[in-house]
């Protein structure tokens, strides 16, 4: 403190002496100084009392009492630029544990996607903040069938992921009940709604493809309808389904519904990140992402999911403003 | 040596006297005037606590002076309705000035170290210490 104190009436003195642009910015410098090394509001004020009090020594009768005045007004400034300091260190914590609870994220709930001869899959999940609110599952325990889960939870972050590890594990207990997507839905339902608290609701779409006799069966709990591109006639058709988002009511039921699916017909999943262009309402989403699997149909499933991102992405200006995720299966 | 002398807190112009009578002590002491101002403004949380959480209570100074070290403390004392979470309090950002900095984390902050009893029903003793270095 004492090396300050003396660094500070020399920079005042030569200043007084030398009202000078360039005795300012040295001032300036200093401040930075005093900054790093925690010196709070009332301490400059008194430092600066007493070199007032060195520098004219004849005046201080007449200054002294000011400075105590606005020593006494700094404290409280003090005190709030503390809070500041400790608040920002606190910040700094949240931050550190944000990340670990993201990489315990990662880990937890990675989605991996089968590799089938017969059928081609594609899958892109980007989150639009740290954590990822979508999540996909995908089951294909027995060679003849492959089911997928959908997922979004409302809400975001921390409570959003451990929700969605409650999801996983419910998933992962069906064994083999994974073939009746109402059913599926039912149970998963049961889960949440007894486990998670009520603000917490789950959309999903749920599919099951008999690989053999290429029947994709599906129900919906409230998610964003799947879309089917049929190559024969030309056309996309929207699988619609009934069903309440899961976690609102303990006994609600999930219509089952199967589609016949043709050589190189295509089912697309995606959460309402993809489909809500929050930020372009005048844009027709449905008409856009049609057009684009139309386009570029004959790439791969896991291209065509990559092609949406970049090209939504784009079209929004880079300005997503949810999770978003596309499943693609090509037959 | 400890000398102790006390003031009633019953109107807000208590507040005043502990004040005076803080910065007094702090000043006899031998604390420079930035410091003289950090313990008044300590005082001044803690009475001002009192006076509209207890409506009553005290606000005691002790000065001790011992060979090894000088030191200031305050001790605010209600029989009013308590502080039912403590740590709470303790917390930035949780009285209801939100961010100014002041209330018990400040106070916490203005002296070297800070302990609150507090039992529901029953009041509240803080007790406040600063060290002279
Ligand atoms: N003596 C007391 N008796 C009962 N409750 C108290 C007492 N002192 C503090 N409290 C409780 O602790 C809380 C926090 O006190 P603190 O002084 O930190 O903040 P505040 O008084 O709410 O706001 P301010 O920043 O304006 O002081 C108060 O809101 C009050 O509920
Ligand atoms: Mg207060």
């Amino acid at each position: 403190m004492k090396q300050l104190e003396s660094q500070y009436e020399k920079i005042l003195s030569d200043y007084m002496f030398d009202q000078s642009e360039k005795n300012l910015y040295i001032a300036q410098n200093f401040t930075r100084q005093l900054i790093q090394k925690n010196i709070s509001p009332e301490d400059v004020v008194n430092i600066h009392k007493n070199a007032v009090g060195k520098i004219f020594p004849d005046r201080v009768g007449e200054d002294q009492p000011a400075y105590d005045f606005l020593i006494e007004v700094m404290v409280h400034y003090g005190m709030a630029h503390r809070e500041h300091q400790s608040l920002l260190q606190i910040q700094a914590e949240y931050e550190m544990e944000m990340k670990i609870a993201t990489n315990i994220q990662k880990t937890l709930l990675k989605t991996v996607v089968p590799q089938l001869s017969s059928i081609d899959i594609g899958m892109i999940s980007i989150p639009f903040r740290k954590m990822n609110g979508d999540y996909v599952h995908f089951l294909h325990d027995r060679e003849d069938y492959l089911s997928v889960a959908v997922t979004d939870v409302v809400g975001k972050g921390v409570p959003a992921a451990l929700c969605m590890s409650m999801v996983k594990y419910g998933l992962e207990t069906l064994e083999y009940a994974y073939k009746d997507p109402s059913y599926v839905l039912e149970v998963i339902n049961r889960v949440i709604e007894k486990g998670v608290d009520d603000s917490m609701f789950v959309s999903m779409f749920y599919g099951c493809l008999d690989i053999q006799n290429s029947i994709f069966s599906y129900a919906s709990a409230g998610h964003e309808p799947a879309l089917h591109y049929s190559a024969k006639q030309g056309k996309f058709f929207s699988l619609e389904a009934k069903g309440l988002l899961l976690g609102v009511l303990s006994e609600s039921k999930y219509s089952y519904n199967e589609i016949f699916l043709e050589d190189k017909d295509i089912v697309v999943m995606m959460t309402d990140g993809v489909t809500e262009f929050r930020s372009r309402e005048d844009l027709n989403s449905r008409e856009i992402i049609t057009s684009l699997i139309v386009e570029n149909k004959h790439v791969s499933a896991q291209q065509l999911c990559n092609i949406l991102y970049k090209q939504i992405e784009k079209i929004l200006d880079f300005k997503l403003s949810d999770d978003f995720t596309v499943v693609i299966i090509k037959n | 040596m400890t000398f102790k002398s006390s003031v009633e807190i019953i109107t807000e112009w208590d507040i005043v006297a502990a004040r005076q009578l803080g910065r007094d002590e702090a000043k006899a002491l031998g604390f420079g005037i930035v410091d003289q101002a950090r313990i008044t403004t300590a005082i001044s949380e803690l009475a001002r606590n009192i006076y509209l959480y207890a409506r009553v209570g005290v606000i005691e100074v002790e000065k001790v002076e011992t060979d090894v070290e000088k030191k200031i403390v305050v001790i605010a004392t209600d029989q009013g309705p308590g502080i039912k979470d403590v740590r709470q309090v303790i917390e930035d950002g949780y009285s209801t000035s939100g961010g100014l900095g002041a209330g018990l984390p400040g106070v916490n902050r203005l002296m070297d170290s800070m302990v609150i009893q507090s039992v529901v029903g029953e009041g509240t003793t803080i007790r406040a210490e600063k060290r002279l270095r």
